[in-house]
């Protein structure tokens, strides 16, 4: 696999300096002109609603003409990709800032035209967003433990599988949805402690068991689903679920409020998370030595550090990391357990590390963008806009084909990542 | 410190690569360990540093013996290890991959970058490295990576430093300076291990020396001893140094080489602007040290690599832009300097492998469906006559050993009518009796005159193949000279001194000694 | 029951290291060499990982079933009791199994009796022809997680032309199988195309088209063309193009069967026989080594990619024209995946899918039948493969758990 993509590169890597990206972003923006702005419904009204009725300090609806709303937003685009298409005729490249503040317009004015005369909430749509992005988050920082040590892990969804199980199951037994929340990483184990013994002790195919032990999380859960929990529902498969945590002061915060502050615990312990990966591997010798066991095992073995044993132990906390973000699919949102569950969420997980580069921050940030395209699709499904919700279902999975294709910057990440280490 | 191999034995499967080795290393002593490629040293060293167990026998150091289960085990009893192929974390900085392995830290596992920065520093002054601790190691030269490689060894405080082919990437000058080190750490106290195959620097820097052969030990020899008689222990025999081959039967040039530049990922010009020729029935060799463009050069010619401007034309045609199977069909017999990543494909059969670059051809194809029959009488004829000692058409190639799998790749490339052979490192890691027999396959495509390239960044072999001798260094060639120039000549040529200037240097250098 | 040969390219591809050298053991004739891998290494191997996997399966009907948990509570009271219910429950599950999946030595009447295994070829027949095309990736060193998307696209062309088309039987059904050939190699391709241009990574791209695939038929099932009334469900294809029945109305076996064994037959001419499977070989097994001997290397990942999704393409295809007849969006169901695993188990060669893609249409078939006479969920049947499948990658911890001893010969490395 290495030697293939070793000729790949070689290839590919002159293309970088060029107007690809202001040209991209014009396009987009003549798009919204067009599409959402001259197109756009005339004498409609848009209405934004921003608090909600438990707030501190209400904040009146924003009413917006539709059609007028969508021209101005468009316009502003447009200058933004013109300041882009300047900046890279200067030699310089497209800041991070303006493709933030281009995506977040963009969306903005496509949001606009799509709930035109209807209305709808800015908070619970990032509230839900926030919330759907959790096991996107767990999965992807679970991935990226993996892989920082150098393991490819395909197998996120069958780990969000099995910790979703056993959330469900033990919040049920012990009527008590925090227990769900401790059992989850252990189940997430399951399929990590296989995805170790035979990528780091057999030396077998990193991808090929990746999927297998998809299959395999899916036949275990469905196959206990089947034969205990349909059965004994009430006792095995009724969990209560995790409740909303106010944070007191900072939850009265207009907006942010709400949407930060206001969530179930998962979501704080995701925040926690982040944090002590993102100092945990860049500042402190775990990280280190993880790093480069990923990057150059051989290296790190001759400075006397075990790479069987870096990797083993990384393998294994990445599963319980992506096991606890199963807990989100049971006792996180509807309670009881149902058989695949996880439809392909593991998946877009492992979609955001890699569009997330294998960072962190990265990592939680693309799971928003995701998270959001999710809620946003249910948002306009409920809404009967325009748009199909399979295409925003879609998102993601193409999202992310343009950036492995290299469509939104070129992405690298752990060199050694897919390879066995054989001592020799 | 002192140290000491008794009888140490190491065997892979039925194959003995070190067999009852002793060596004794006195404390500030730069000792040589010299043999050729596939001795067995880099297994030595190997085990030494807890890479490999041995099968057999004891290491000491300061007379009390230690057992390394793991290169951890050999770096805390102070054994420090340069590797050949750097231990390099590639997008760590220096400060980080120094530190690898025995972070300092302030509580909570919190790293003190502060800290292995200051080292990096302190030592980088002692010797005048002139590290950055902050840059990334990807974007250093490699004679820089090298200084961190050694930086990291002595920040463990090794007492035992193992240089392991350290010079095969260094130009001349570089290397000097490496010996100058190598000089400083010894009186310093550090014993050093110096591995090479290259008789000249271990006259220059060793105290003392121990050969291998094919994985023992022949014997120890002081560092006056001549040249040849290191040689002979080295290889088992009297070396010829003078060549029986006939002076070349130049005829017309055919193969024009002219203004080539090639241009890598990051905008250098590995091949800057290069121009030669060469007649049938001739062999120009094309000199330098490695990494200066020869690999870019020939993968340019093949069309693999993407050049930039110039021309290349072969009996007027221009090859520039055509694909590689196109310049294979216009009669180019190519070589490339690593057989096991570029010339063979390890588990495919010694027949297929035969056939690798002419299988879409008549007679091992009709269409798409190939023709077994013809592929296997060509396997036999092949194998019959280039000697390939295999179980036969249907082994693995991956199999063989280096010289019989490098007669693999020559047979092929030698099978066809060529108008062209370009061979790089035609013997690299082929054991002396492939060598001379693939020495006189390639005169004798010469002499049936074929224009023929050879890139060699062995000295040797260059004077024993060469009618003309190209010298390159920093993607240009810095002189095109006949074959009976002198090596200190050669050498300069090497550091990129042009040749006038170097002629005039060897005089004067020369004139010193006397 | 496969080929015993050379062990999975995919899975346990040596990669030569360089510290070793490089010529390994002077071994014995070939023939001695066949015993040996019969005995340590590929077939006994492979029966080895049955066996442990339908352990594990057993262990797991032993978990869930009420009578063995009851004996269990007084298991040191009465432990026959326990064995007895333990004995019962395994057994009943995997004899209900084999009688829906080989024979029925309980049926009354002659269709009866050899129902079950012809439902067992139907149900192998995308298997076998996905399984192919994963394997062809394989062999070129590709990876293609996609056949599940390709797979969909493929039954998606080919219902669609089923069903809107009005051209004469035969012709109606080649310009099916046709489509679907087409749709699932543009589908693969895609994936090839962005690895050869930009270096994307094929196993990201060919996982991301599966989602991308359903979520289109999906869309589709929902629009006036394909759509039934208000149903996610297409109309049925033409009679002039489905696949004919091989053994008149009784049974669902159909003439996909035949195209399997075709799909066998050419692919390992393909691999064999011809340049282009040599070609794509060589880029599999070392992509440097084919560049320098002139080989496009892009261009055949594109190749691969095209040829490999066509056949997933073509399995679609008989699921839709041949089994199903018409189109909802678990036309696939885990087809594509499955067809990993089918791929993996047979080596990655013509013969050894041919016969896992049986083995694993009978587990399906036998799983439905245990399911109904003995309640035990089909998705045990998930599990038993998968685990197959891992046993089989790693011969090492089955060679340890049956205690027996490394095969000679092999160093540590390739060996692991």
């Amino acid at each position: 696999m290495t030697t293939t993509m070793d000729v790949q590169n070689s290839a590919a890597v002159k293309t970088e300096p060029s107007l690809r990206v202001p040209i991209v972003l014009g396009v987009l923006g003549v798009v919204a002109l067009v599409l959402f702005g001259l197109l756009g419904p005339a004498g409609a009204v848009t209405t934004f609603r921003i608090s909600t009725g438990a707030d501190a300090i209400q904040i009146p609806a924003l009413e917006l003409p539709t059609r007028a709303t969508g021209i101005a937003l468009s316009i502003v685009i447009l200058a933004l990709a013109v300041y882009s298409f300047i900046l890279v005729r200067a030699g310089r490249k497209t800041p991070t800032w303006l493709l933030a503040v281009f995506g977040v317009l963009w969306v903005l004015t496509f949001l606009t035209w799509a709930v035109a005369d209807k209305s709808t909430s800015i908070v619970s749509l990032l509230q839900g967003s926030l919330l759907l992005a959790v096991p996107l988050a767990f999965g992807a920082l679970g991935g990226l433990l993996n892989e920082r040590a150098g393991v490819v892990n395909i197998a996120i969804e069958g780990q969000l599988l099995t910790g979703a199980f056993g959330a469900a199951v033990f919040a049920s037994i012990a009527d008590n949805a925090y227990v769900g929340l401790v059992a989850a990483p252990f189940f997430g184990l399951i399929i990590g402690s296989m995805l170790a013994l035979f990528t780091v002790k057999y030396h077998v195919n990193q991808i090929i068991v990746g999927v297998v032990l998809n299959v395999f999380a899916v036949g275990l859960t469905t196959f206990f689903f089947g034969s205990l929990l349909k059965d004994n529902a009430s006792t095995l498969n009724s969990p209560p679920r995790l409740g909303v945590i106010d944070i007191p002061i900072l939850s009265d915060i207009p907006i942010i409020g709400p949407v930060l502050f206001r969530q179930s615990i998962l979501v704080y312990i995701l925040y926690v998370a982040v944090i002590l990966l993102t100092i945990g591997l860049f500042r402190t010798r775990w990280g280190l030595r993880m790093r480069a066991v990923g990057e150059y095992p051989k290296a790190a073995d001759t400075v006397g550090i075990d790479v069987e044993k870096t990797r083993w132990h990384n393998v294994l906390l990445g599963s319980m990391v992506a096991g606890l973000g199963g807990a989100f699919f049971t006792v996180g949102s509807v309670g009881a357990f149902g058989e695949e569950m996880t439809a392909g969420k593991g998946y877009i997980a492992l979609a955001a590390l890699i569009l997330g580069r294998w960072n962190p921050v990265g990592a939680l940030l693309a799971a928003l963008l995701f998270g959001f395209a999710d809620k946003l699709q249910q948002v306009l499904g409920v809404l009967e806009t325009p748009i199909p919700n399979q295409f925003m279902l879609m998102l993601p999975y193409i999202v992310t084909i343009f950036a492995v294709a290299g469509l939104v910057g070129r992405v690298r990440g752990p060199a050694a990542a897919g390879e066995p280490y054989i001592k020799g | 410190m002192k140290l000491e191999l008794r009888g140490i034995t190491k065997r892979f499967g039925p194959l003995v690569a070190n067999d009852h080795i002793d060596l004794v290393v006195e404390e500030g002593e730069i000792h040589a360990l010299l043999g050729e490629n596939g001795a067995g040293k880099s297994t030595l060293m190997n085990v030494l540093f807890g890479l490999y167990t041995a099968d057999e026998g004891t290491i000491l150091l300061d007379d009390e013996v230690r057992e390394f289960d793991g290169p951890g085990d050999a770096l805390r009893a102070g054994i420090g290890m340069v590797h050949q192929h750097f231990m390099l974390v590639p997008v760590f900085t220096v400060a980080e991959n120094v530190m690898l392995g025995h972070e300092e830290t302030r509580g909570a596992g919190l790293l003190d970058l502060d800290a292995a920065r200051e080292h990096v520093v302190a030592l980088s002054k002692r010797f005048g490295f002139g590290l950055d601790p902050d840059a990334v190691v990807e974007n250093l030269p490699v004679g820089v990576q090298q200084r961190v490689e050694i930086v990291k060894a002595l920040a463990r405080d090794a007492k035992v430093l193992i240089l392991d082919e350290p010079t095969a990437v260094l130009t001349p000058q570089e290397t000097d300076d490496l010996m100058e080190i190598m000089r400083q750490l010894a009186a310093s106290g550090t014993s050093i291990v110096f591995i090479t195959h290259k008789l000249r620097e271990v006259q220059e820097v060793a105290d003392r020396i121990t050969v291998i052969r094919r994985g023992a030990v022949v014997g120890t020899a002081e560092p006056t001893a001549p040249v040849g008689e290191l040689a002979d222990m080295m290889v088992g025999r009297a070396v010829s140094l003078g060549v029986d081959k006939a002076p070349p039967q130049r005829g017309e040039e055919t193969f024009h080489v002219s203004d080539l530049t090639v241009i890598d990922g990051v905008g250098n010009r590995v091949v800057d602007g290069v121009s030669f020729s060469i007649a049938q029935g001739e062999i120009l060799a094309v000199a330098g040290v490695q990494g200066n463009g020869q690999t870019e050069l020939t993968e340019a010619i093949l069309g693999v690599q993407e050049s930039a401007g110039g021309s290349i034309t072969l009996d007027g045609r221009e090859l520039r832009g055509l694909r590689p199977d196109q310049v294979l069909t216009a009669g180019v017999g190519f070589v490339p300097e690593d057989r096991t990543v570029d010339g063979l494909v390890l588990d495919f059969t010694v027949a297929e492998n035969l056939v690798l670059d002419l299988v879409s051809r008549s007679p091992y194809s009709k269409g798409v469906a190939m023709n077994l029959a013809a592929i296997r009488s060509n396997a036999d004829e092949r194998i019959d006559e280039f000697d390939i000692r295999t179980q036969g058409p249907a082994e693995e190639v991956g199999r063989l050993s280096g010289g019989n799998q490098q007669k693999v790749v020559m047979a092929r490339e030698l099978s066809r009518s060529l108008k062209l052979f370009v061979a790089s490192q035609p013997t690299r890691g082929v054991d002396v009796g492939s060598i001379e027999f693939l020495h006189k396959r390639i005169v004798a495509e010469r002499d049936a005159g074929t224009p023929v390239m050879i890139i060699s960044t062995e000295l040797d072999e260059v004077a024993e193949l060469a009618d003309r001798i190209a010298v390159m260094y920093e993607g240009t060639i810095v002189g095109i000279v006949d074959a009976d120039t002198p090596r200190e000549v050669l050498g300069l040529m090497m550091a990129g001194v042009p040749l006038e200037t170097a002629r005039e240097r060897a005089t004067q250098h020369e004139g010193d000694d006397q | 029951m496969s080929e015993t040969t050379a062990p999975p390219p995919e899975s346990q591809a040596p990669v030569p290291d360089k510290n070793l050298p490089e010529h390994t053991a002077g071994t014995g004739s070939r023939a001695s060499q066949v015993l040996r891998e019969v005995a340590t290494g590929g077939f006994g191997v492979t029966v080895l990982a049955f066996v442990l996997a339908l352990v594990v399966g057993a262990i797991l009907i032993l978990l869930v079933d009420p009578d063995v948990q009851e004996a269990a509570g007084y298991i040191f009271a009465r432990p026959s009791d326990f064995f007895g219910a333990a004995w019962s429950a395994v057994s009943d599950a995997y004899s209900a199994m084999f009688r829906g999946a080989v024979v029925n030595y309980q049926a009354t009447d002659a269709a009866g009796f050899f129902r079950p295994i012809t439902e067992t070829m139907t149900l192998a027949t995308p298997l076998i022809i996905a399984a192919l095309g994963v394997a062809v990736a394989f062999r070129a060193g590709l990876f293609n997680i996609g056949a599940q998307g390709q797979v969909i696209m493929g039954a998606t062309l080919a219902g669609f032309l089923g069903f809107t088309w009005n051209l004469p039987a035969g012709i109606h059904l080649l310009f099916c199988l046709l489509g679907g050939i087409i749709a699932g190699g543009i589908w693969a391709g895609i994936a090839g195309f962005l690895k050869a241009r930009t270096g994307a990574h094929e196993v990201i791209v060919t996982i991301m088209l599966n989602y991308i695939a359903l979520y289109l038929l999906q869309y589709l099932l929902t629009t006036s063309a394909f759509a039934t009334g208000n149903q996610p469900k297409s109309p049925s294809v033409a009679s002039s193009a489905q696949l004919p029945l091989l053994l008149g109305d009784g049974f669902r076996l159909n003439a996909g069967f035949l195209l399997a064994i075709a799909a066998a037959v050419f692919v390992w001419w393909l691999m064999t026989r011809s340049t282009i499977g040599f070609q794509f070989r060589a880029v599999g097994s070392n992509a440097h080594a084919a560049r320098t001997a002139g080989m496009n290397v892009t261009t055949t990942f594109i190749l691969v990619m095209v040829v490999s999704g066509a056949l997933a393409g073509l399995a679609g295809a008989t699921q839709v024209l041949g089994t199903e007849k018409f189109l909802t969006d678990g036309i696939a169901g885990s087809l594509g995946f499955d067809a990993i695993t089918v791929a993996l188990l047979g080596r990655s060669k013509p013969m050894g899918i041919f016969f896992a893609g049986l083995l694993y249409g009978g587990l399906n078939v036998g799983g439905r039948v245990m399911e109904v006479s003995t309640g035990t969920p089909i998705d045990i049947v998930l599990v038993i493969q998968s685990l197959v499948v891992l046993f089989i990658a790693a011969p090492p911890l089955v060679r340890a758990i049956f205690h027996l001893p490394a095969p000679r010969g092999l160093s540590k490395g390739v060996a692991a």
